[in-house]
């Protein structure tokens, strides 16, 4: 039975992981962060708050966007914090970013090391030396690998720990088993390491604000069954409407489904298929346009706009894929990309082709877990599933069998299973094409 | 596997014979390569049972352990063939040369190179590596002081072994299917008698029958280091029993013997083949790589270092990777842009493209980004016949000049326009020739062979708290010697 409210529950989750962080015994603190669970509000309440009482800050995010989209939050939040954004030469900042007068660009430590808070990617601050931070937050620390760890672990003296276990792992060109097992193994996410070396508290945020109610209790118990978490919003809070009715052809159904329930399951005949399978790829670019004509409304709990196309993703497992996809027509504006380069973004409505429609084999990259949790959680309103029928039978002929490695640590939630609870949950919205 | 691999096995499959998926070849051979072929006992994890081993085509040497579960006789045999491998190992530490650099130095004019059949070959040079590296020469199991220093020379060649364009311990058959696309599956090809009868069947048969004959375990006995499980039954647990009863390893050296030649003609044939190619344009910058890493070892060897860990510490791990990662990029681009053939895998997944160059802006100067005066950035427009799947902004290399950078700025149709970012002099117009011109063909590609700087990691001793702090210096103890499954 819950007692509080979304809002108190964050609120207090938010409280013990500062107090954790800036008045605890720990040198590290770990915060598990389900997807769209206010990460970035709780690294610029942590910012804020030692910023007031005047301490420097260091930040570390992954890639040159997550840095300007904190910088811009950090700076719109409060606006007469000084903040310096290091980035690297040649690279040309953003408006976004320097449109605040608080912020200070330069790609030389020495121009922003004065800044109360200074942020860089970890590429960046991997160049930065004889210099120290007391504090540290180091953002998406769960795609961030061991070794960039290793190269700037020397700036600060505590760190939080902030990140998403249930996204991808990051990975090595390199294929090698050399350091499997070993508790420092540099192909390993920061977080995985720091946990096994030290003893570190961990804390979860309790509540996703971007997913509805439709989504995340599905999520949450197929990519999170140990640090279950619930959706901010309730059932009648969120509302996708079709202002024009549709004809009574698949795509339309589809989103009629998608609309009604927040999600659904566009399948086609069950088919062996090159991984840019022509229908597949034709039903996604169409389902986009069709959202689109039928002028799509979207009403939340902060009011009602229109769908338009930047409130659109389609995902996919690959680069081809994403080509193809782009090749079939899809209207300006609407996001192609793999899930790699979703992780962290939010959409309305997002389309989805299974990673595994129309494959003949389950490869332990097309069941990794982080793959179809990053595609099926990046929706606000309603999420459609793209696939060939016959993936549960695919599953099933493809147990998962990994080798088994002594001292690796077993990882939750397995990625066979996760995709199982994923098409039970899918089968209840399906409309065949 | 990429769509141009797919293809040429296709290809095989229906001419009934193996296709070629390089114009050049692009792993290093020695004049002299030491062709090592070794034997395991089955169901032990590191038994030596035998090992053919030489430089001279004619006449190969025998090594055996007439009772491989004597941990004695394992040791003698580790001994004998350090007889072997180490004068032509250490043979190659006299001769060097001396590299103009910022800070000239010495390096080993040629290096060992060992050639081992499969990659099961190399993961068994390794294991016997590290059964014998961490060997005392006195106490109680005493070894011949010979094995310890094999094992240090058997680990580094293993290691070596992991860096893709390495040719210090090559297996034969990876080697092979770098060059030629066989019908058969790439687990069907880690058997080199049947890799080598589709690439080049005896007269009268194509590569599908020629294969199904080297299936036979009896003309085509498997490559090791595992042994047939026939052979085992029906051979050697007899040969075994008659060394102990009568004490001569006569019967087991014959049964060997057929086991090994087979292969030693086979691997020969490899080599062969291998020479028919020309040498690609990198090779040698790559080879000069393991030399300089074998420079460094006799150094270290001579210095006395321990025997390597076997684990590796937080930094080094981190250290290594980075080796791996950069020495594979560079890798791939290299073989790119030696080989029109391996350039065409990445045309057809539009991650390169080929052309002509129809128009040239080299006056164009432009204020680059973080920069404050105008600088020369010269644009230079392709039409090419190829899937483009780049995007604005991607940086490129030039088969041209693979130092020189540049960046896709605009693609319209068949039209790509890109910019170029440096290697045009110091003037305030591009130099002659570090620009195409309009006639030319040109090939880029989003390949860049790296060799760029690198952020510095922690040292050792100042392993930070993230990564479990400073280690315990490193010193070899007895326990290191001891393994679960020796």
């Amino acid at each position: 039975m819950i007692t509080t409210t979304p809002g108190q529950a964050a609120a207090e989750a938010t409280e013990a992981i500062l107090a954790d962080f800036i008045g605890g015994p720990h040198r590290g603190v770990i915060v598990d962060s389900p997807p769209g669970a206010g990460k970035t509000t709780l690294v610029v309440t942590a910012a804020t708050t030692l910023a007031d009482a005047s301490e420097r800050l260091m930040i570390v995010a992954q890639t040159n966007e997550q840095v300007d989209d904190l910088t811009d939050k950090l700076a719109t939040k409060v606006p007469t914090l000084s903040i310096g954004r290091l980035h690297s030469d040649g690279f040309s900042v953003p408006p976004r970013v320097t449109r605040h007068p608080g912020v200070t660009a330069s790609n030389k430590i020495d121009q922003v090391e004065a800044c109360t808070v200074v942020i860089a990617t970890a590429d960046k601050w991997a160049y930065v030396s004889d210099r120290t931070w007391t504090w540290a937050i180091v953002d998406e620390a769960y795609q961030m690998r061991s070794d960039k760890l290793l190269a700037i672990a020397a700036l600060f003296d505590r760190a939080l720990f902030v990140g998403d276990p249930g996204q991808l792992d990051p990975f090595s060109v390199v294929d090698t088993e050399r350091w499997a097992g070993l508790a420092w193994d540099p192909m390993q996410s920061a977080v995985a390491v720091i946990g096994r070396l030290n003893d570190l508290p961990v804390h979860r945020l309790p509540v996703s604000w971007r997913l509805p109610a439709s989504a995340a209790p599905l999520v949450s118990e197929a990519f999170y069954p140990f640090a279950s978490f619930r959706s901010g919003t309730a059932a009648g809070d969120r509302e996708l409407q079709l202002t024009t009715a549709g004809f009574p052809v698949p795509w339309d159904r589809t989103l009629n489904e998608a609309a009604a329930t927040g999600w659904a399951l566009h399948e086609l005949p069950s088919r062996h298929t090159i991984r840019t399978d022509a229908e597949a790829v034709q039903a996604c670019a169409g389902l986009a346009t069709r959202l689109l004509q039928r002028g799509a409304v979207a009403r939340d709990e902060n009011g009602s706009h229109d769908v338009g196309p930047d409130r659109i993703a389609i995902g996919c497992a690959h680069n081809d894929q994403v080509a193809a996809i782009r090749a079939a027509g899809v209207p300006a504006g609407v996001t192609v990309d793999t899930a790699n380069r979703l992780q962290g973004r939010e959409y309305d409505v997002t389309i989805v082709l299974h990673p595994l429609s129309g494959r003949r084999d389950a490869t332990a990259f097309h069941l990794e877990s982080g793959r179809l949790c990053v595609l099926t959680s990046r929706h606000r309103q309603a999420c459609i599933v793209v696939a060939r029928a016959g993936i549960a039978e695919l599953l099933d002929n493809h147990p998962s069998t990994g080798r088994v490695q002594l001292n690796v640590p077993v990882k939750f939630p397995d990625g066979w299973e996760a995709n199982h609870a994923v098409l039970a949950h899918l089968s209840i919205h399906r409309v065949r094409a | 596997m990429s769509i141009m691999s797919s293809y040429a096995r296709a290809l095989a499959v229906q001419t009934g014979c193996a296709q070629p998926v390089a114009t050049v070849r692009h792993v290093h051979l020695s004049a002299a390569p030491m062709v090592f072929i070794p034997l395991k006992l089955a169901g032990e994890a590191a038994a030596p049972l035998g090992a053919l081993v030489g430089t001279d085509p004619a006449n190969p040497r025998l090594l055996l352990v007439p009772q491989p579960r004597n941990r004695d006789l394992r040791f003698a045999f580790m001994a004998e063939l350090a007889e072997v491998l180490l004068p032509y190992i250490e043979g190659f530490a006299g001769v060097t040369e001396t590299v103009e650099a910022k800070t000239p130095y010495e390096r080993c004019a040629d290096a060992p190179q060992l050639l081992v059949p499969n990659r099961g070959g190399v993961a068994f040079a390794k294991l016997l590596g590290r059964s014998t590296r961490f060997r005392r020469t006195d106490g109680p199991y005493p070894v011949h002081p010979s094995v310890p220093v094999l094992g240090q020379w058997l680990t580094f060649l293993a290691e070596r072994a992991e860096y893709a364009g390495s040719s210090s311990l090559v297996s034969m058959t990876d080697a092979l299917a770098l060059h030629w696309a066989t019908g058969q599956s790439s687990m069907e090809d880690a058997s080199l008698a049947t890799q080598l009868a589709w690439i080049a069947p005896p007269d009268g048969k194509n590569g599908p029958e020629a294969a199904l004959a080297a299936e036979d375990p009896l003309t085509s006995p498997p490559a090791g280091p595992e042994t047939h499980p026939d052979f085992d039954g029906q051979v050697l647990v007899h040969a075994i029993q008659a060394y102990e009863t009568s004490g001569s390893p006569a019967q087991i050296r014959e049964a060997l013997r057929s086991q090994l030649e087979p292969t030693w003609t086979l691997m020969w044939q490899g080599v062969r083949l291998l020479r028919g190619l020309p040498e690609a344009a990198t090779v040698e910058a790559r080879w000069a790589r393991d030399r300089d890493q074998f420079t460094r070892e006799t150094a270290r060897l001579a210095d006395g270092g321990f025997p390597r860990g076997r684990v590796d510490g937080a930094v080094s791990a981190a250290i290594r990777l980075a080796d791996l990662e950069s020495a594979l990029q560079a890798y791939e681009a290299q073989r790119a842009f030696d080989d029109p053939l391996v350039m065409t895998e990445h045309r057809v997944a539009g991650k390169a493209f080929s052309g002509e160059v129809v128009a040239v802006d080299a006056t164009r100067r432009i204020v680059p980004a973080g920069k404050t005066r105008p600088a020369p950035r010269p644009l230079v427009t392709i039409r090419t016949g190829d899937p483009v799947r780049l995007s604005p902004g991607r940086r490129l290399v030039s088969s041209r000049n693979r130092k020189q950078k540049t960046e896709i700025v605009d693609i319209t149709g068949d039209l790509v326009v890109i910019q170029v970012n440096d290697q045009m002099g110091r003037g305030a117009t591009p130099a002659p020739g570090s620009l195409p011109v309009v006639g030319d063909v040109v090939c880029y590609a989003e390949l860049d062979p790296g060799g760029g700087q690198r952020p510095r990691l922690p040292a050792g001793e100042d392993t930070p708290w993230t990564h479990g702090g400073p280690p315990e210096p490193y010193m070899p103890t007895d326990e290191d010697a001891q393994e679960a499954w020796s």
